[in-house]
């Protein structure tokens, strides 16, 4: 484990993670309210984006709709908690089993029919559209009408029931979005890593060396919806409301992608400089649109787009990648050397 | 070694193959030559288990391994070089061999075998470290060929070994493979290039619209007057 967590990270990409941990676990100190806000969605985008990422990033399985373990997570966790008192740690438990048997079937139903490449991210779109339409009749769990968890002042931060201050889900996610790293970055380096990159480099190479492809991508597909569906616990217990129309939304699943595509798909740090710049900027076009008086409906998505473009075709790869190489951080290829090591 | 028997693989309606028979004794080449579409790739892939033909046996060191999982025939030691090289582009050579060895029981020899390859393709250990999409056509081949072996395998299949290779790296293939023959792998090849796959094949099987039209020793057919005037266009 220690092989593959800590090895091969060199000096002064300790001294930076160090340093940006740290200043991170000080912000609160330092910021408003605001910023602490803006910071938890910087955490969930990172955090999420990751868990994407092992699916798209690594095994090379595009899914469009990364909302249904959003929203599966957040349901199971929440429905939990306000039906029958049971608190989101074990929720989340519920959350994990539930969502990975739902990524079993999907996976299982692409994967043994042959379904791949575009009709896959297809198939994921229709799974989280089903959702969201299913949800609109469970009664049980508010329907369309939603499902809200109680709230009230708090004057102390309860851990075990995540009711608290937006300081305290700060750490929380800061924690998550850490943790996050470093399980990708034991699973890429991992015997499992180097299948997945073999399958997504050309899946029937991979497949006439004797490499269990289907079990590889079932392992990509059920990881990171287990991993998602934790972000969704984190979201219902968050916002404390609970719309199908709002969380299984493919606008959702659009979000969490974006972070890793504009961040460097398949990198281990991408996805959370990816989720840092794009939050970063579209609250800052947010308070800039009006600062120029264009708050016209729109306006914001416009320039939004248009910026995305920009970076899309000054760095197709990503922004992180030519960071890492000014950096020194990049993984070099070549000296890759798959480990006996299991994650 | 292996003995395939009417076998008949599908794909939806349309049939590839249709009672194919034919065996492969340990240590020999064996050519298989047709046209294109004539269910030679189909062949190929059933036996690795990449198609689950749909009737037939397939055995292998007298055991049945018809609709087995690629990853379990590939254990018992039948390796395949794909058609169109099928290396991984962005990965270094060394990544790729190292691709080759994944199987738990390769594993444990990759070293051995990596200087076994690399011996036998030296331009190989120069570009260890260049991603394999910057090698030339015959230089992937012969990473191709080289990672397939990392896996150990007792029986390889050659799909196509010399498509898209200029004419003096085709030699160089096909010289790799006697060689490689000689030290005991037992081949299958694929090849539309019949004169000179017949010419290394100590047997062959012609095989047209997914039947075995024909079968004999390369140098029968080559002189048959049948394979002179539809292969050889003579």
């Amino acid at each position: 484990m220690k092989k593959l967590l800590i090895d091969g990270v060199p000096g002064h990409g300790w001294l930076m993670l160090a340093v940006t941990t740290a200043l991170l676990l000080a912000a609160p100190l330092f910021v408003n309210d605001y910023l602490i806000t803006v910071l938890i969605l910087i955490f969930y985008f990172a955090y999420a984006g990751q868990a994407w990422n092992i699916m798209m990033g690594f095994a090379g399985q595009l899914s469009l709709g990364h909302a249904l373990y959003v929203g599966l997570g957040a349901y199971a966790a929440a429905g939990l908690y306000v039906h029958f008192g049971v608190g989101p740690w074990i929720g989340m438990g519920a959350a994990i089993i539930i969502s990975g048997v739902v990524a079993v079937i999907l996976g299982y139903l692409a994967f043994r029919f042959g379904v791949g490449g575009v009709y896959f991210a297809i198939l994921t779109i229709a799974f989280a559209e089903f959702a969201r339409i299913g949800f609109d009749h469970i009664k049980f769990l508010g329907a369309s009408s939603g499902l809200f968890l109680p709230v009230k002042q708090y004057v102390s931060n309860d851990l075990w029931s995540l009711r608290g201050k937006p300081v305290m889900f700060y750490y929380l996610m800061l924690v998550l979005m850490l943790v996050a790293l470093g399980i990708c970055r034991m699973l890429l380096r991992s015997r499992l890593g180097y299948y997945w990159r073999a399958i997504r480099e050309d899946e029937q190479a991979a497949q006439s060396l004797g490499i269990d492809v289907f079990r590889c991508k079932m392992y990509a597909v059920v990881i990171s919806a287990a991993m998602t569906s934790v972000a969704g616990v984190f979201f219902a217990f968050y916002y404390n409301n609970l719309f199908p129309e709002q969380v299984f939304h493919i606008s959702r699943s659009i979000e969490i992608i974006l972070g890793p595509i504009i961040g460097g798909i398949g990198t281990l740090v991408g996805p959370i400089v990816g989720a840092f710049v794009l939050t970063i900027f579209s609250e800052g076009m947010t308070e800039l649109l009006e600062v120029f008086k264009l708050t016209s409906p729109g306006a914001k998505q416009v320039f939004y787009g248009i910026a995305l473009l920009v970076v899309i075709l000054l760095m197709p790869h990503g922004i992180w990648p030519p960071i890492a190489r000014a950096l020194g951080l990049a993984e070099k290829s070549g000296e890759g050397k798959p480990t006996d090591e299991k994650p | 070694m292996l003995q395939i028997a009417n076998l008949d693989v599908f794909y939806g309606d349309a049939q590839a193959l249709d009672a194919v028979s034919l065996e492969v004794a340990e240590g020999v080449i064996v050519a298989i030559v047709g046209a294109n579409g004539a269910g030679k790739t189909s062949l190929i892939r059933t036996i690795a288990g990449m198609n689950r033909p749909r009737a037939g046996t397939i055995h292998f060191r007298g055991q049945d391994i018809a609709g087995w999982p690629s990853f379990k025939v590939c254990d018992l030691g039948i390796g395949q070089v794909a058609e169109g090289r099928q290396v991984f582009p962005t990965l270094s050579v060394a990544e790729n061999l190292e691709m080759g060895a994944m199987l738990p029981r390769a594993r444990a020899h990759r070293e051995r075998n990596r200087d076994r390859v690399l011996s036998l393709f030296p331009i190989l250990a120069e570009r260890s470290k260049q991603a394999a999409g910057t090698l030339s056509g015959g230089e992937q081949q012969m990473l191709a060929i080289a990672r397939c072996l990392m896996g150990e395998p007792q029986l390889v299949m050659f799909d196509e070994p010399s498509l898209g290779l200029a004419p003096a790296i085709v030699q160089d293939v096909l010289r790799t493979i006697v060689q490689l023959n000689k030290e005991g792998l037992t081949c299958i090849l694929v090849e539309q290039n019949v004169a000179v796959s017949l010419k290394i094949a100590s047997h062959a099987y012609v095989l047209e619209n997914g039947r075995i039209v024909m079968s004999g020793t390369g140098g029968e057919l080559l002189g048959n007057d049948k394979v002179r005037e539809a292969y050889l266009g003579m």
